[in-house]
């Protein structure tokens, strides 16, 4: 896997994400369809994920949680499928939410759009991630950032040449 | 901001989590990235990062009102990202590049947060497909 761009834009709250993967289309595209993959890498280690979800359909809510098998804090979040054309593009709308599953503070909503590309024998991915409000970004950084600190991507690669 | 490449860790943001009240930041943060929304707010803030420049110096330079202007420089006060003193007659701004740094430090962060999500994914797509060790 190779991360080829990453573009950052203050103004826009967006970070678009390209990274080139040596797997077909159909193979990347499962990473995302199906839930017991999905909860594989979604979550940050430490912190398993729970999808449940049948099929990625247009309009659909999917509700997933993150738990700190440790201290026992809990994340659940949904994803509100805004467009879907397998293989090729997902966008969806991720947010945080409360017991009662409304979005936490109201407005901690994460646009996402990905889009899959067959290069060669490569598989191009681009993720655009739209955050709605800085609130919504703070937040995103918050739940990550100790995963951050804790694995850098050489480190990762490195697991992948075993 | 292009002029200004800057980096910082995403502990440093960690460590800032856990001793600013979460709400008074997420304010903070609001208006650093509001101010930084304005193409006129980001060159004042460039241009006074190398000197102090005053008020109507900073009005001069741009094709709009001095009212505007100053409205452009409270903004960015509001948001750390300028200070501004009086010297006599002239108020004197002066761009902050902590604050500066502070956005970056954002979207640094997220940017490897994605990045840890990303090797996992490849992790679990080579295991899927038996190309890795599995």
């Amino acid at each position: 896997m190779t991360v080829s761009n990453v573009a950052t834009n203050p103004e826009a709250r967006t970070v678009v994400i390209t990274a080139e993967f040596t797997a077909s289309l159909a193979d990347v595209w499962q990473l995302w369809a199906d839930p017991r993959l999905l909860e594989r890498w979604w979550g940050p280690p430490g912190f398993p994920a729970t999808f449940e979800f049948d099929d990625l359909r247009p309009g659909s809510t999917i509700t997933y949680s993150m738990t700190d098998p440790e201290g026992g804090d809990r994340f659940d979040g949904t994803w509100t499928v805004i467009d879907v054309d397998a293989p090729t593009r997902l966008v969806l709308a991720d947010a945080i939410v409360d017991d009662d599953g409304t979005p936490s503070d109201g407005n901690s909503i994460t646009r996402m759009e990905i889009d899959l590309e067959a290069v060669g024998d490569m598989t191009r991915m681009t993720l655009t991630t739209h955050f709605d409000s800085l609130d919504a970004m703070e937040q995103a950084i918050a739940m990550g950032v100790a995963e951050g600190m804790k694995a850098c991507l050489s480190q990762i690669d490195a697991l992948l040449v075993e | 901001m292009g002029a200004v490449r800057l980096t910082s860790s995403a502990g440093e943001l960690f460590y800032n989590h856990m001793v600013v009240d979460p709400r008074e930041r997420v304010g903070q943060t609001d208006r650093l990235f509001f101010a930084l929304s304005d193409a006129t707010r980001r060159d004042i803030v460039t241009r006074t990062l190398d000197r102090e420049r005053s008020v109507s110096e900073l009005g001069r330079l741009y094709p709009i009102s001095l009212t505007a202007v100053q409205k452009h420089v409270e903004v960015l006060v509001d948001a750390g990202l300028v200070t501004k003193h009086r010297n006599g007659r002239e108020q004197l701004v002066r761009g902050e590049i902590d604050q500066l740094r502070r956005a970056h430090t954002l979207l640094d962060a997220l940017e490897s947060v994605w990045r840890a999500r990303l090797g996992r994914f490849a992790d679990v797509l080579d295991k899927s497909t038996g190309k890795g060790s599995a």
